[in-house]
This record gives C-alpha cells, sequence and structure tokens, in this order.
C-alpha cells in the first residue's frame, strides 16, 4: 500500500509510467499475437458453435474487463474521497471510458454471437440487461466526470456515484435475474453444459491476459494524457 | 429533531404557496399514461397486460421529472450554505428534502395512478396493488433521484444528466414494483414482491442519505 502511495504524485507517476509503459506495451504486443494466433488459428471450430465460437474468446474477457473496470473506477472513487489521492481522480477519468468500451465490445460480439446462434440480435436475457445496465452505469459516470467547469468538482461527483453504483450493482444484477425468470424462462441458452475442453481455454485465458494488458496499457496512457491536460489548465489560468 | 421538521415544513409551505409545479407533475403523468393507449391500440386485453409496467415507468419518469429543482433554489439562494454551517447533521436534511419531495410527488402519484389504472381496465385487486406498491416503492425513487440531484448542481445539461444518473439506479425498484402488481394478474407471489420492494426502499434510507449529503458537501465547497 505506502509503495502505491508513493504513485500518489501525479510527477513521479509520470516518471514511473514512462518506464513502465515501452515494457507493457511491448509486452500486450506480444501476448495479443499469441493469443490471436491462439484464438482464430490453432483453437478448433466448435462442434456445435462451428467457427463464431471464435467470438467468445473477445467476448468473455470484455465481460471480465467491463466488470472489473467499475470495481476499479469504485476503488479509485474512494481513495479520492477518503485520502485526497490527486491521482486517483485523473485515473478514474482515464478508465472510465476504457471500461465503457469494454463493455460496449461485449454487448456488440454478444449480439454478433447472437445472431447466428440464438437467431436474434438480442434477447432480454438477465446478463444482457444487467452488462446493458453497466454501460449505462459508465455512461453516466463518464457524463458526470465531465459535466463540470471546474473538473475537480465533477471528479468528486463522479467518485460518489462510482460508490454508489458498486453497492448497486449486486442489486441489480439480483433484480434482474429474478425479472427475467418472471418474464421469460430458460428459453435460450443456459450454461452448465460440458465444462470447457483446454483447446478452448488455453487461448481465452492469453487472450484474457492480453486484454487485461492493453486495458493497463490504454488506461496508463490515457492517465498522462490527463495529467497533462490538468496542467495545461493550470497553465492556461494561471496567464 | 426541530430542525428536521422546520426544513421539512419550510419544504411544503413553499410547494403549498406555489402548487403549480406539483401540479405539473401530476398531469405529466396523466397526459404521459393516456399517451400510451393512442400509440398502442384501444385493445383492452393487452392494455389491461401492460398497465403496471406503463404506469410505474410513468411515475418514475415523473418523479425525476421533479426533482432538478430539489436542491437547486437552495445552492442559488445560499440557504444549501446555511444547511452546510448548521450545527446538525446535513444527512437529516438531505432526508427531510427528500421526504418533502416524496410528500408532494410520491404520495399523490400513489393516489392517482390507480384511477389511471381503471383507464387500462386492471382488476380491483390490481389497483389497490398499484397504489400500495406506488406508496412502498416511490421513496426509493425520491432518494435515489435525490442523490442524482445533488450530484449534478451546477452541472451544465443538468436535467437529461440526472435522468441518465437515476434511472440505472431506479431499475431494481420498478422491477419489483411493476412485477408485483403483475403477480397480483397472475397469481404469482405479490407480499414476496412488496416485501423486496420495502427492502429496496429501506436500503436506500439506510444508506443514501449520507451519499447526497457527501455530494451536498463537495456541491458547496
Amino acid at each position: 500500500m505506502a509503495s502505491l502511495h508513493v504513485l500518489a504524485n501525479p510527477a513521479r507517476f509520470r516518471r514511473f509510467s514512462q518506464k513502465v509503459l515501452p515494457v507493457l506495451s511491448g509486452a500486450t504486443a506480444l501476448v495479443l499475437a499469441v493469443g490471436l494466433y491462439l484464438a482464430l488459428v490453432e483453437s478448433p471450430p466448435d462442434y456445435q458453435q462451428g467457427e463464431t465460437v471464435r467470438i467468445m474468446f473477445i467476448h468473455v474477457p470484455s465481460a471480465w474487463l467491463a466488470m472489473a473496470g467499475y470495481a476499479l473506477l469504485a476503488g479509485l472513487g474512494a481513495a479520492l474521497l477518503v485520502w485526497r489521492h490527486p491521482l486517483a481522480a485523473l485515473m478514474a477519468r482515464a478508465a472510465a471510458p476504457v471500461g465503457a468500451v469494454f463493455a460496449a465490445v461485449c454487448l456488440l460480439t454478444g449480439s454478433l454471437w447472437g445472431r447466428p446462434m440464438w437467431g436474434t440480435y438480442w434477447v432480454w436475457d438477465a446478463r444482457l440487461t444487467s452488462m446493458l445496465l453497466l454501460f449505462f452505469l459508465y455512461l453516466g459516470h463518464i457524463a458526470l466526470s465531465r459535466a463540470y467547469d471546474d473538473a475537480e468538482r465533477g471528479d468528486r461527483a463522479a467518485a460518489i456515484l462510482a460508490l454508489v453504483g458498486v453497492i448497486n450493482l449486486p442489486v441489480i444484477k439480483f433484480s434482474v435475474d429474478w425479472w427475467n425468470t418472471l418474464h421469460q424462462p430458460a428459453s435460450v441458452m443456459k450454461l452448465g453444459g460440458p465444462s470447457i475442453h483446454p483447446a478452448i481455454l488455453t487461448p481465452l485465458m492469453v487472450m484474457a491476459a492480453a486484454l487485461l494488458l492493453l486495458f493497463v496499457v490504454l488506461v496508463m496512457v490515457r492517465t498522462e494524457t490527463e495529467i497533462d491536460r490538468r496542467r495545461l489548465d493550470a497553465a492556461e489560468r494561471a496567464q | 429533531m426541530s430542525g428536521f421538521t422546520a426544513l421539512l415544513a419550510r419544504d411544503l409551505r413553499l410547494v403549498w404557496r406555489r402548487p403549480g409545479d406539483v401540479m405539473v407533475v401530476l398531469a405529466f403523468f396523466v397526459v404521459a399514461t393516456v399517451l400510451f393507449p393512442l400509440g398502442i391500440g384501444p385493445e383492452t386485453n393487452l392494455l389491461a397486460r401492460i398497465a403496471a409496467g406503463i404506469l410505474w415507468c410513468a411515475a418514475l419518469f415523473a418523479a425525476l421529472l421533479s426533482l432538478d429543482r430539489l436542491f437547486a433554489a437552495d445552492y442559488e439562494d445560499g440557504a444549501l450554505d446555511l444547511l452546510l454551517l448548521a450545527p446538525w447533521p446535513l444527512e437529516l436534511a438531505a432526508l427531510a428534502k427528500c421526504l418533502a419531495h416524496w410528500i408532494v410527488t410520491g404520495l399523490p402519484l400513489a393516489v392517482l395512478a390507480p384511477f389511471m389504472g381503471l383507464l387500462f381496465g386492471l382488476s380491483g385487486e390490481g389497483l389497490a396493488a398499484l397504489g400500495l406498491t406506488l406508496l412502498v416503492g416511490t421513496p426509493a425513487l425520491s432518494l435515489i433521484g435525490g442523490l442524482a440531484a445533488a450530484l449534478t448542481l451546477g452541472a451544465r445539461r443538468g436535467g437529461a444528466l440526472l435522468a441518465l444518473l437515476a434511472l440505472p439506479l431506479c431499475v431494481p425498484t420498478l422491477i419489483f414494483g411493476a412485477g408485483a402488481v403483475e403477480a397480483v394478474a397472475t397469481g404469482g407471489g405479490f407480499l414476496t414482491h412488496l416485501a423486496i420492494l420495502g427492502a429496496l426502499a429501506l436500503l436506500s434510507l439506510a444508506t443514501l442519505p449520507w451519499a447526497i449529503a457527501a455530494a451536498l458537501r463537495q456541491a458547496g465547497e
């Protein structure tokens, strides 16, 4: 924890990220290349889903990252409100759109997969609906953090929203599950068939690692940008 | 407690002197619900089937519509600064404001909604269930909306932003509120739905005043 607090200083974070980013970017490119090769070439087509199963290698890690991203926002929000952590605000501002994009990618790939498999782009399945609501929560966070002329007010308001949102997420998930079982009994497909075969699982985990690295790199680059932008604003105001 | 009642009485008095603000919200609710049969068609069975969802959604929109002024007037004329300086918990002030909002919107909506339900051909039990669920559920809407109103104080595009923030958080209340009314029609567990709805309202009551107070503090800084 102490080592994390050292990075609370934006300038120190910048020096740290400038050292780390080239290595991380290289690693991302490498793992992503390996993952894509495994997912698109090496892994066998599914006996039922055929080639469309490959969508899952993007879809599932995106879902994980979208959820983890919101947890990150809430953690950063707490750090901002409790410790007035100056970097947390900038990082939350940087991370929210990245998380939203992963949620959107999850929804889009899911509906592209649903068209050949379920015969429809969208069903009001509980998982789909809760991911859609998570996407809306991201949109609210992004809009709120940028709605003020005074950027720091937007940061703090968005931090409170992220904390309330993360408490609400399980409640939303629970109620959407309930609503779904009420309105339409399991008509589409249920998980819990045969467990995943290693030939599919390995590329999935490599892709998950690659997208996680990509998430970290994007957030770091965007945080650097936010630091620069904040400095520019301060310099403009000083004139 | 005297500060709480004083603030509540002040907010109610303000509304009492300008009842138009509340009337507009109720009129919006009536007009919005009447538009649905016009858009969907006058088929009675279909309307009775979807009445619960429509009336709950319209009540949700009506409650949100009136929320952007909840703290804005106090923020602009400086009353909020006095509340921030006052030697009693800001959480109580937030609760008093939300309670006042509920009394002038949630309560009338719960009374009015069964009459609108008549137009949709809801059964007698359905009408009673609709009024009861709105009575139990609207406090949660007032509190969630109160948080959104406090967060968007002084923001650009306040009104639309408020709806964007509040609507996803209102989803559980909507699901169990409309679900309870439907459960009456389909013979499902009405009491289960109502109990969960009550639990949601109590959860909001136990947590959101603190979040609203935090939002008001950062608005006053």
